[in-house]
């Protein structure tokens, strides 16, 4: 998983404005909770010199196949469907306390994040994720209940 | 859609929350169950088929074959039904009986002893919802549910809320995972990880059973002191804790003594139970319905009314010592599950399998007869893990016929 420090280390660290913030720091964690894209940071996306940062922030930031536009990903291949993070998901208990936040089928899936089709866990809802949106936290819940790393913030 | 759940079949979990989306010809989607769990319930296909010396035959050519074989046969071995519902396994027992057969199923290497003792009460159970509702410390032992039993952490032992536990793992519940290497279910427990060495079950055994009454714990390969204490005093103040035990312990135990000491000295300080990790979805369920007829949980001999019982009578024994002149194997795979060594005595015999799914011992066999997947293309029951009794109806119509059916039919042909 990439972190904001992560990020901040491939910018300009100009601190120029240009991209409406106040400093290089605050770009990095605005790309992290998808304020903003790598492209609002003119400087990086003009410059040759950051031609490289450039491409490697972009494509971590590209909605990538399969991930959610907060960038939850779920590694389908490793996922065998366990279901430990569609339990262990604070959202999910609140939003549905009786059907998965009980270990058993879904009662109420109109607020769910996290659910098991086929075998392998879907994520939707993601605009209801604890990690992202105006009171983030770093909720790591349905990354720590898993055995095999099958889920993934970019 | 409460009504329309389905139960799956794919373990002894036997996870009665299963919804299936079905498109105009076969199941669309399932919802719920895990990736074991689907791969069970989308195994199912069109083709029937009875086999003799692998070659097509149609059912009364594969009937009379096999009850040519039992009519020869003067001890007959029946073995398998792990993944037989309740009522085929009776059917297979009256069976038995009939024929004087020796009857025994995989339980006799794992986990018969451990379901004897329960079913007998010798030691403390309880139920998955008991689990789930009560349970505050949970302990894998020997045992791998992330891998084997994939729902078991979510849908029972450790992250669902229950009516006792409404504030969540984090907070209420601690899991602990002792084994010989860190598993996926290990991995999950964190800190609360005690890795031992292969066979130092017993001694970790007594280490805590000096711990609960704050000895000195010490083992062969020193396992810290201080870090069995701390878990002893973890067990020690437990209101409702569970052992999830599994082949891991099982194999590495002579007799399940140390197993009896420790229920007893944890139920002395606190209040614990223990529940068999047990496999296939019904070999908990052979295990009850023998015990039922017989007294007895496997290695069942019958002689003309009479049962006997004892190790000799078991698949393993009685292969080596080539007391059984022919088999009937009914959804097992023992050239795959056994030793080689004992595995190649059955080759000797003449085979008779039963069974949802070609396998090693299917090729192996004078004759095989294809069989309904008991919960996918068959209703009935099963027994859960925890002696739970489980109905369910089949998720698809199958062409291929019950065992229950086939089992009917060769006693009345006897
Ligand atoms: S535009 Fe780029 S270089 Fe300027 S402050 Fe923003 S991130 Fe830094
Ligand atoms: S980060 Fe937290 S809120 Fe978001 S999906 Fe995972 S467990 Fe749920
Ligand atoms: S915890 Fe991991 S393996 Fe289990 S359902 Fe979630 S992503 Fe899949
Ligand atoms: S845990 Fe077992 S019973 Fe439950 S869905 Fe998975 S395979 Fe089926």
């Amino acid at each position: 998983m990439t972190n904001a420090m992560e990020i901040y280390q491939m910018l300009p660290k100009t601190n120029c404005k240009k991209c409406g913030k106040t400093s290089c720091m605050a770009f990095a964690v605005a790309l992290m909770t998808r304020e903003l894209t790598p492209d609002a940071c003119l400087p990086l996306k003009e410059e040759p010199k950051y031609k490289d940062s450039y491409e490697k922030i972009s494509s971590l930031f590209k909605p990538s196949e399969g991930a959610t536009e907060t960038g939850l990903i779920v590694h389908e291949d490793l996922c065998f469907g366990c279901g430990n993070c569609v339990v262990a998901c604070p959202v999910n208990v609140a939003n549905d306390p009786y059907g998965v936040g009980s270990g058993n089928a879904p009662k109420n899936t109109s607020k769910l994040i996290l659910a098991i089709e086929e075998g392998i866990v879907k994520a939707r809802n993601v605009d209801e994720c604890r990690r992202f949106g105006k009171n983030k936290i770093l909720c790591n819940g349905c990354i720590v209940t898993c055995p095999v790393e099958a889920i993934e913030f970019v | 859609m409460e009504n329309n759940y389905h139960v799956c079949t794919g373990c002894s979990l036997l996870c009665d929350d299963i919804e299936v989306e079905y498109g105009t010809e076969t199941i669309n989607k399932i919802y719920t169950a895990c990736r074991v769990g689907v791969a069970h319930m989308k195994e199912s296909k069109e083709k029937v088929t009875f086999l003799v010396d692998n070659k097509p035959v149609d059912e009364e050519k594969a009937l009379s074959e096999t009850v040519k074989i039992l009519k020869n046969a003067k001890n007959p071995l029946i073995f398998g039904l792990g993944a037989s519902t309740n009522e085929a396994q009776k059917q297979a027992i009256e069976l038995g009986k009939k024929i004087n057969a020796t009857i025994d199923d995989s339980s006799s290497f794992c986990f018969g002893s451990v379901v004897e003792a329960l079913v007998t009460n010798k030691i403390k159970t309880c139920t998955l919802e008991d689990v789930r509702n009560k349970g505050d410390v949970i302990i894998f032992w020997g045992s791998n549910p992330a891998d084997s039993h994939p729902r078991h952490l979510s849908k029972h032992s450790y992250f669902p809320r229950g009516s006792e536990k409404q504030r969540g793992w984090e907070e209420e519940r601690t899991a602990i995972a002792i084994d010989i290497r860190k598993s996926h279910t290990a991995k999950i427990c964190g800190n609360y990880f005690i890795q031992i060495p292969q066979g130092g079950d017993v001694e970790l055994i007594d280490a805590l059973i000096s711990g609960l009454s704050g000895k000195l714990p010490k083992t062969s390969y020193n396992y810290p002191p201080k870090k069995i204490l701390e878990l002893a005093n973890i067990l020690k103040g437990a209101k409702f804790g569970i052992i999830f035990v599994g082949p891991g312990l099982i194999y590495s135990l002579e007799n399940l003594a140390p197993l009896f000491r420790l229920m007893q000295a944890l139920n002395e300080k606190s209040n614990f139970h223990l529940v068999p990790m047990v496999g296939n979805c019904n070999m908990r369920g052979f295990n009850e319905n023998l015990f039922t007829e017989t007294g007895y949980v496997n290695s069942v001999k019958f002689e003309n009314g009479i049962v006997k019982h004892g190790s000799e009578y078991s698949i393993v024994e009685s292969l080596k010592a080539k007391t059984v002149d022919a088999a009937l194997i009914i959804g097992s795979d023992p050239f795959s599950s056994l030793p080689r060594s004992i595995a190649k005595s059955l080759l000797e015999i003449p085979i008779i399998s039963m069974g949802p799914s070609e396998t090693l011992t299917t090729k192996k066999a004078k004759v095989h007869i294809n069989t309904a997947i008991s919960g996918v293309e068959s209703g009935g029951s099963a027994i859960r893990m925890d002696g739970t009794l489980v109905s369910f109806k089949p998720i698809v119509e199958t062409k291929n016929p019950l065992e229950e059916y086939i089992l009917k039919r060769i006693m009345e042909a006897l």
